[in-house]
């Protein structure tokens, strides 16, 4: 399958014997290869490989259970909690291996940001919330923090609407406002990556859509991989999609691509409601 | 069975229907033109109001889908492709009432037994491409298709053989001139039809592998 796909700008390798492709000129952010995931002795990732170039958004999808979102979740070591979860393969950030023993994974969550489907603001101000990241990575200079919350707040969309309510608290905000008010809180550390899970499966229309109009507006600075389980949403704001399916990597490929003529079968039932 | 799969069984349904009155007027338009039957004629222009019902019919049918489901893949490739054909179907059928109007002013007067023959070989084609072309679409059969674009090319070569033959008959004898356009007119009509029936195959390849055809793209 690997052979069949050079004009990808991911490449999509199967295993770590992938053969290169043409889409190496474009910078890689992410490079996973060989990725097995186990639950205990449950394996619920095979073999994943796929590279994830800067500024692109790549959407996860498939079926609930088809490992989309532990593979996210691996990329910034989430599942390190779970007990029993144990991983072989490679996952390199930056060229530098995350599960390597001596990775510092603070670091690590501060390169790559992460925001879940509940919005989940802290109980505090709104500033508070925006300049929690940063206090926690050494930030106590005020003027910096606000600057820092400013920009966030204006990265997120959401600076016009609260700029004269910072002390509100966060869990005031309606939904769609908590949610930026949470990616605001990721993009205040200055993450180069943006993980995402399910973040508007919980909101109205409007705020989905302004949500999906953020991450157009952010894929401008930073590397962003979201799973959705709304094919139109994967459509909309991904340049690349991934389909997975019982913990394999099916299916790779731009998304206008694969979103009109996929290559495999199972993708097209998928994609068509035809099962999963 | 899910709700899209009932909308696009209902779809396929009405184009089929306006398939079929779209053939069966065409058959009836030749018939005017070969066998100068006039009753064919009128029979055409009396079911034009019926193709146009039809195509709006299907258009909607279209936009609903598209609005309500939002199809990817397969079924995006279906209905876009089914929405054009729509749109060339009643070209189709607009070609046909102007070629049935002809045949009731068209007499053989002035027109040589060879240019007669290259008229009757050109119709025979056309209908061969079209009866295809609307299998192909029924059987979503890519090949049969490429045969239908690959046929286009004979029945241009005739049309120009036949305007060439009728433009020296004119110089040569301006008498049944006007006679002579009408016969240049149908076999211009008819050359059209073979247009939008290469465009109906053209969309059932690209329904069926998702590959853009037209303007000589990876065609054969």
């Amino acid at each position: 399958m690997a052979g069949a796909m050079p004009k990808f700008e991911f490449s999509f390798k199967q295993g770590e014997n992938a053969a290169a492709t043409s889409a190496d000129a474009l910078q890689t952010a992410v490079s996973v290869s060989g990725l097995n995931f186990f639950y205990g002795t449950r394996q619920v990732l095979h073999d994943i490989g796929i590279e994830i170039h800067r500024n692109r958004v790549l959407a996860l999808i498939g079926p609930s259970g088809c490992g989309k979102s532990t593979f996210l979740r691996t990329l910034n070591r989430m599942n390190d909690t779970i007990e029993g979860a144990r991983h072989s393969g490679q996952v390199l950030i930056d060229g530098e291996n995350i599960y390597a023993p001596t990775l510092d994974v603070v670091a690590l969550r501060k390169k790559v940001g992460m925001v879940f489907q509940k919005s989940n603001p802290f109980p505090k101000s709104i500033f508070d919330n925006v300049a929690f990241g940063p206090r926690l990575h050494g930030v106590r200079d005020r003027s910096k923090l606000a600057e820092i919350v400013e920009r966030s707040l204006s990265q997120a969309d959401l600076w016009t609407e609260v700029k004269d309510r910072l002390t509100a608290n966060g869990t005031d905000l309606s939904g769609g406002q908590q949610q930026r008010l949470c990616i605001a809180r990721a993009l205040a550390v200055g993450p180069q990556i943006l993980l995402m899970d399910e973040p508007a499966s919980a909101l109205d229309p409007r705020s989905t859509a302004k949500i999906e109009e953020l991450i157009h507006q952010l894929r401008a600075n930073y590397t962003i991989i979201i799973v959705t389980h709304n094919m139109q949403q994967a459509a909309r704001v991904s340049d690349v999609t991934a389909f997975f399916f019982e913990g394999r990597l099916v299916e790779l490929g731009e998304t206008p691509e694969l979103f009109t003529k996929p290559m495999e079968r199972q993708t097209e039932e998928y994609i068509t409601g035809r099962f999963g | 069975m899910k709700h899209l799969d009932r909308e696009i069984d209902r779809l396929k349904a009405k184009i089929l229907s306006l398939s079929s009155l779209v053939e069966e007027n065409v058959t009836r338009a030749i018939k005017a033109v070969v066998e100068h039957e006039i009753e064919s004629a009128k029979a055409v222009a009396q079911s034009d109001d019926e193709v146009d019902r039809l195509e709006v019919e299907v258009e909607e049918e279209c936009l609903k889908v598209l609005a309500l489901y939002q199809p990817v893949a397969i079924d995006l490739r279906y209905i876009i492709a089914i929405l054009k054909i729509n749109n060339d179907l009643e070209r189709i059928g607009d070609l046909s009432v102007n070629i049935a109007y002809r045949a009731l002013e068209l007499s053989p007067q002035g027109v040589s037994p060879d240019v007669w023959a290259l008229v009757e070989d050109m119709t025979s084609r056309v209908r061969q491409m079209l009866s295809s072309s609307l299998q192909s679409m029924v059987n979503l059969d890519a090949q049969v298709a490429r045969n239908v674009c690959a046929a286009d090319k004979e029945v241009d070569q005739l049309n120009k053989a036949i305007y060439r033959k009728l433009l020296n008959l004119i110089k040569a004898d301006p008498t049944h001139a006007d006679n002579l356009l009408l016969v240049l007119n149908t076999s211009r009509n008819l050359e059209r039809i073979a247009d939008h029936v290469t465009n109906i195959a053209e969309d059932v390849i690209y329904m069926t592998q998702g590959e853009i055809v037209r303007h000589g793209r990876a065609l054969l």
